[in-house]
């Protein structure tokens, strides 16, 4: 941010802003030089602040009528629904902008991969990105849980019991994780606990994201270096902050489209259900998002070696910029890369679908190639396209057209 | 442009399978609910009736403990007038308690009251019920699949079972139900009860108002959000148009250099 030498007219602002620069951060953030290229996929980060911010102020409101224990949370909920003013906006608000908030970050993460802006200068950025994510899901398996639904208790049980395939501690874990010898109040209530605290935590990676992300400037679709300020940019306000906009209400008209008219379609009727630990649901899945580590969980017949993989699955992802080494960041001038990132996304919604599907015959030996091929991808297809595909000439800047070679 | 035709396809093959697999399980029985679609309301009168439906017929083994006697006379609802309101609360015996000498006591009912459940805990329902325990009916039709439709479709689908499958005592075969067998008897006949407003009280015509008051007892605030729903997408769609013209307007200055 050192580019700015700016200096508030009034006497006040500058006798303030030298004290604490927040107005020259403020100038920053509208200045802030962004390609004038970006499509309207660059506009899931600016959603994705949205549905956080939705998500804790809901949350926080949730919050003051939820009650966490195992006896009294269902029909809390159900207090919320039917008792407490708007509470039933409120909830189907928080629910559904779960879900949308897990669209809307897979929409951020896949156009990173299509467009390469995971790449240098941007690891950090990615990584840190990574771990937002690691973090969602996280709280928002804590926060299903709430309820304390048939789903939310069997859920939780799958889940917490991954731990106990670990060898010698596995059993030691589960019992401090569960706070006893099973799922149940002491569970409830710390995950309540951390279910509010997490929010928190990702916010403050979310700044530090945007803080890596203005360093080296925003990626653009053509993944090409660009000078800043010049012809090729325009300042953040307000052409891209009007143009966030509209994509946000895009994608709120659709968010309210489920919360007004089908706020139950995304979540699993057996949630209305209270948890009753003497009987197992036929099919316990955990909500859509997680759907795709579900499925590679299950392809493995070992239970650790299903946890190892779970695990390796989204790990790896943090060792990317490492693992594609291309120098050219934009798929639209890496031919044979375009085709596996399309590969890839059929790969995930494959392995999503079969999370849905019960672990056997047909769903399970197509669940078993869609993990063995997403690993192939990072570890195998990856590296080896960084030295042997044949890329396409760049343009030299945005404004101007390809050099023919 | 070729990968998205192919990535379209695919989608489309994906989506084509899926619903195929979803039609290969049980069709329910489909009835056109006036609380569907985006103005989607209850029908009041069938909501009153439903009520009746409920209070003589399912009341008996079905609790609906989540729900409070002025529920009835709320906006959205079966709309009961106050009076018939408190009359109706007034009907139950309701345990209070306990009082200044540390006894506990029955009193008529208020509008403030939850529902009187028929037994005192789920044990005394399960022995009384051959071992099976009938559920709450507070949220039970959002806690089905197919919601409404399978709920009328399991009240509409006793039969009588085929001849290769032998019911024990107590059991019933139902068309609908999972592994089509259900502890619950045939509880809808024809004038099984005398609806109040002089309707003609046929299994049908029971079944559908019990589940329209099922889907409100559910779902109580239903109208509010619709209605609430048809405003905020007008605001919406109306202010999008205006962020999308200012936007082509900022950035035509940028367009008319490129």
């Amino acid at each position: 941010m050192s580019e700015h030498t700016y200096v508030p007219e009034s006497k006040f602002g500058k006798w303030f802003n030298d004290r604490l620069p927040l107005l020259t951060l403020s100038k920053h953030l509208q200045d802030y030089p962004t390609p004038k290229n970006l499509n309207y996929w660059w506009t899931f980060g600016g959603i994705l602040t949205f549905c956080l911010v939705t998500q804790i102020i809901t949350g926080l409101v949730l919050a003051m009528h939820y009650v966490a224990h195992a006896d009294l949370a269902f029909n809390s909920i159900e207090h919320i629904m039917r008792d407490v003013n708007y509470g039933w906006l409120l909830r189907y608000i928080h629910a559904n902008g779960a879900s949308m908030f897990f669209l809307a970050v897979y929409i951020h993460i896949f156009r990173s991969l299509f467009y390469g802006s995971y790449k240098s200068p941007r690891e950090i950025i990615w990584i840190l990105g990574m771990l937002i994510y690691i973090l969602m899901m996280a709280t928002a398996f804590m926060g299903y849980v709430l309820p304390w639904g048939q789903m939310s208790f069997w859920g939780a049980t799958v889940i917490t019991n991954l731990f106990s395939a670990i060898p010698f501690v596995g059993e030691s874990i589960t019992t401090w994780l569960w706070g006893g010898y099973s799922v149940d109040n002491p569970t409830l209530t710390r995950f309540f606990s951390l279910h509010y605290l997490f929010p928190f935590i990702i916010l403050g990676l979310v700044v530090l994201h945007i803080w890596a992300l203005h360093v080296p400037g925003n990626n653009n679709p053509v993944g090409i270096d660009i000078k800043k300020p010049s012809k090729d940019t325009v300042p953040f306000h307000p052409y891209i902050t009007i143009k966030d906009l509209f994509a946000l209400l895009i994608f709120i008209i659709i968010f309210s489209a489920f919360v007004f008219f089908s706020p139950n379609t995304l979540g699993h009727p057996d949630n209305y259900i209270q948890a009753n630990p003497l009987v197992t649901p036929k099919h316990i899945v955990p909500e859509w998002y997680l759907l795709p580590f579900y499925a590679i969980l299950r392809s493995v017949p070992d239970k650790l070696g299903g946890v190892i993989l779970l695990f390796a699955s989204i790990f790896i992802l943090l060792a990317l910029p490492w693992l594609d080494k291309s120098k050219v960041r934009s798929a639209i001038f890496r031919p044979i890369y375009k085709q596996f990132f399309w590969i890839l996304v059929i790969d995930v919604l494959v392995l999503g679908y079969m999370g849905a599907m019960p672990a056997e015959g047909l769903y399970l030996l197509i669940a078993r190639i869609g993990t063995a091929y997403y690993f192939l991808h990072f570890l195998v297809i990856l590296p080896v396209l960084s030295s042997y595909e044949k890329t396409e000439p760049l343009p030299v800047s945005i404004s101007e057209p390809v050099l023919k070679g | 442009m070729l990968k998205k035709k192919l990535f379209a396809k695919f989608l489309f093959v994906f989506i084509i399978f899926n619903s195929n697999l979803l039609a290969a399980e049980k069709k329910l029985l489909h009835v056109d609910w006036s609380f569907k679609g985006f103005t989607g309301k209850f029908d009041r009168s069938s909501l009153q009736r439903g009520y009746q439906v409920y209070n003589e017929v399912c009341a008996g083994c079905h609790s609906m403990s989540l729900l409070s006697y002025r529920n009835l006379g709320e906006p959205g609802g079966p709309e009961f007038p106050l009076n018939e309101v408190k009359n109706i609360a007034a009907s139950f015996e309701v345990t209070d308690g306990p009082d200044d000498q540390g006894e506990m006591f029955t009193r008529p009912g208020r509008p403030s009251d939850k529902f009187v459940s028929p037994y005192p805990n789920v044990n005394a329902a399960i022995a009384a019920n051959g071992g099976a325990y009938p559920p709450d009916m507070s949220v039970l039709v959002k806690s089905r699949k197919g919601g409404a439709d399978y709920i009328y479709s399991v009240l509409m689908g006793y039969e009588d079972p085929p001849a290769n499958i032998k019911l024990d005592d107590g059991v019933y075969y139902n068309k609908y139900m999972d592994g089509n067998k259900i502890k619950m008897s045939k509880p809808l006949m024809d004038d099984i009860i005398t609806y109040a407003d002089g309707t003609k009280a046929t299994e049908m015509q029971m079944a559908k108002d019990v589940t329209t008051f099922l889907t409100w007892a559910a779902e109580p605030h239903l109208e509010a959000r619709h209605k609430m729903g048809i405003k905020v997408m007008i605001f919406l769609i109306i202010l999008t148009v205006l962020v999308y013209l200012s936007m082509k307007k900022i950035w035509s200055r940028i367009d008319s250099e490129m």
